[in-house]
């Protein structure tokens, strides 16, 4: 029998590509999209299902498809454009009502992979230069996208314990970079003038679109694999290298009341979220051996990401978005998953 | 302290190049515009410093060194020194002296004190600075054979007063113990007369110190003397460097833990062997001056 995969978080950049990944598989049979908006790319046989920012009808949605496979790729590390209580909800609230329906009794899960953020560890002065799986944090959690992470995390580890018979894989990136999607970073790097805090230069470390995609994929298709890894792009670059090698010119902001002064210019555009302050002053750099040794090959270190990254601007810049833009109809998408008149391809 | 460091590391070998590292440590990959390695430490800027502390090194301090063969030309070795001097002179003239003399960089741990300050944190991890973490001296030591440079008094020592010197205070709780054995690496002594009467302190303010958010405020001699340039200025002393011979443990590397009380004993010792070996250049020496 084929696997049977829920993706959390469809209407996201990573639920939709990890969807469209796993949909050229021969082995996997249902793929079931849940989210609150529908999905961002066209699909072909995905099913989506509409849901409550709590993930409420999450053990309803389990039980009913009986899937084995479940890839939680919901939670938001973009605070920018998020309000505090959404990602509470979504974070927080949405992983515990996720590890719920997958721990009830008689669940069909066996799998449960996670997208999580090396936001866990913080970014703080006293932090060491490369973080491993098992080190704790030093700076304290200040923010609430960080703050809902952890809680997330926790949360995630006491089910492991309790739920020894689902592998579970917490996979944590890097500051991710590409064309296609909108990160802080990315969004930092096509301004006019990159920001830059004065008088400081941190060691940033990007991990490439495609890689995270692949990474997830490699965590649903290993079924051996199981614990929290990094995912993260071999080196890492000054900050000042990432500005001269993507063009920019710095926007030297104050090293002293830096989020005061941030505070204006957001309305400019630079809308920069505290933690990404934090990462702009002291970077963060993690060690990638454990999910090295498991078998996984990077296709881009930190300065491919960013060159790929760099290169994908220049294009869109001469010649404008390159896919179409996509919206869902869902009587479009049922009429092409489950009309009688469709003819199976072959 | 090292909760870290965790994963596989007999396999290390698979993945990093365990070569001894050269200056450059690795030749910039295509594309870099930069040669700023993964610890911030560039070459380039070593050298502008190496043209600005060569004159203060050869003809300010006259920095002599007894015993430099002792430290290893190639593989990690953790390189402990006393510390003295409101701002100590010692870190820099050590890292310029060995790179210059034996051609390999050192990397100084110090406080992350350093990295909250705008500028010169930046400074001080381009000169190859690192903050003293347990696990960034591991990988310094271990994964890339790297000679590391470590003061175990940390600001005790240059926060002492004049009327201290030379007196060397508790060597921490023995870390940097714990991380040579665990690296597999030899810890290698040096002392250093000189560096006391360099800057020494006079008087301390502890209320400053707290609105400052530093670690101490000191007034020293040189401020006194030549005012607020006295900040900037060392009064030239003469500088000697005894090396002391290597240190190489008896214990497996890589345990989870070691005893506390083998630690203990072996870090009282080191202490013990430096502090004998400055009481006997200060026997030796003849003038502050001159040496």
């Amino acid at each position: 029998m084929g696997r049977r995969i829920l993706i959390t978080g469809i209407a996201s950049f990573w639920g939709s590509r990890i969807a469209k990944a796993l949909e050229s598989h021969p082995d996997v049979d249902v793929i079931v999209g849940m989210d609150t908006d529908a999905p961002v790319i066209a699909l072909e046989r995905t099913e989506f299902v509409r849901a409550d920012e709590t993930y409420s009808i999450l053990s309803r949605l389990v039980t009913a498809t009986q899937v084995d496979t479940v890839v939680h790729a919901g939670m938001i590390v973009d605070s920018a454009r998020v309000g505090a209580r959404r990602i509470h909800e979504l974070n927080t609230i949405g992983t515990l009502n996720l590890l719920a329906a997958v721990g009830a009794a008689g669940s069909p899960v066996r799998s449960l992979v996670v997208k999580s953020s090396t936001m866990v560890y913080g970014a703080g002065p006293q932090d060491p230069y490369w973080f491993s799986e098992r080190m704790p944090r030093v700076a304290p959690a200040r923010t609430s996208v960080e703050r809902s992470l952890l809680e997330a995390e926790s949360y995630l580890s006491a089910f492991v314990e309790d739920n020894r018979h689902v592998r579970t894989v917490t996979l944590r990136f890097a500051n991710v970079l590409g064309a296609d999607i909108d990160t802080p970073l990315g969004r930092a790097l096509t301004l006019l003038l990159a920001p830059r805090i004065a008088g400081f230069d941190p060691q940033i470390q990007f991990v490439a679109q495609d890689d995270v995609v692949r990474a997830l994929q490699f965590a649903v298709e290993h079924r051996d694999l199981s614990g929290i890894f990094n995912v993260a792009g071999a080196g890492r670059l000054p900050w000042s290298e990432v500005l001269s090698l993507a063009g920019k010119a710095p926007l030297l902001l104050s090293p002293f009341a830096t989020r005061l002064i941030i505070a204006p210019l957001s309305r400019l555009g630079l809308d920069l979220p505290p933690e990404i302050i934090d990462l702009l002053r002291y970077g963060r750099g993690v060690d990638t051996r454990k999910l090295l040794h498991a078998g996984f090959t990077y296709q881009h270190s930190t300065l491919s990401a960013l060159q790929e990254f760099v290169e994908g601007r220049r294009l869109k810049a001469a010649v404008g978005e390159i896919t179409p833009t996509y919206r869902y109809e869902s009587d479009v998408e049922a009429f092409f998953r489950h009309s009688p008149a469709v003819v199976a391809p072959g | 302290m090292p909760q870290g460091r965790s994963i596989e590391h007999s396999n290390h070998g698979a993945l990093l190049s365990l070569r001894p590292v050269a200056d450059p440590p690795e030749p910039a990959p295509e594309g870099r515009v930069t040669d700023i390695d993964q610890w911030g430490r560039s070459a380039k800027a070593r050298a502008l410093i190496a043209r600005l502390y060569g004159p203060l090194y050869r003809h300010w301090f006259r920095a002599e060194w007894e015993g430099l063969e002792k430290i290893p030309a190639e593989g990690g070795a953790l390189l402990v020194a006393n510390h003295a001097g409101a701002i100590p002179i010692d870190a820099p003239l050590i890292m310029h002296g060995i790179e210059q003399e034996l051609g390999r960089p050192v990397y100084g741990l110090a406080d992350y004190f350093f990295r909250r300050f705008p500028a010169v944190g930046t400074a001080w991890s381009r000169g190859g600075g690192v903050p003293a973490h347990p696990d960034n001296a591991y990988r310094l030591l271990h994964d890339e054979r790297q000679l590391a440079l470590v003061f175990p008094e940390g600001t005790k020592a240059t926060g002492k007063v004049y009327s201290q010197r030379y007196k060397l205070r508790r060597f921490g709780r023995g870390g940097f113990v714990d991380i040579a054995m665990r690296a597999g690496v030899p810890i290698v002594p040096i002392v250093i007369i000189g560096s006391e009467e360099a800057m020494p302190t006079l008087a301390k303010s502890a209320a400053l110190a707290k609105v400052l958010r530093v670690p101490y405020a000191p007034l020293t001699a040189n401020m006194l003397v030549l005012g607020p340039l006295g900040l900037l200025t060392y009064f030239p002393a003469k500088i000697r460097f005894r090396v002391l011979d290597p240190i190489y443990f008896d214990v497996p590397p890589d345990q989870e833990r070691y005893p506390r009380s083998h630690v203990f004993d072996e870090a009282e010792a080191i202490r013990q062997a430096m502090q004998d070996q400055i009481y006997d250049m200060l026997r030796h020496r003849r003038s502050i001056w001159f040496g």
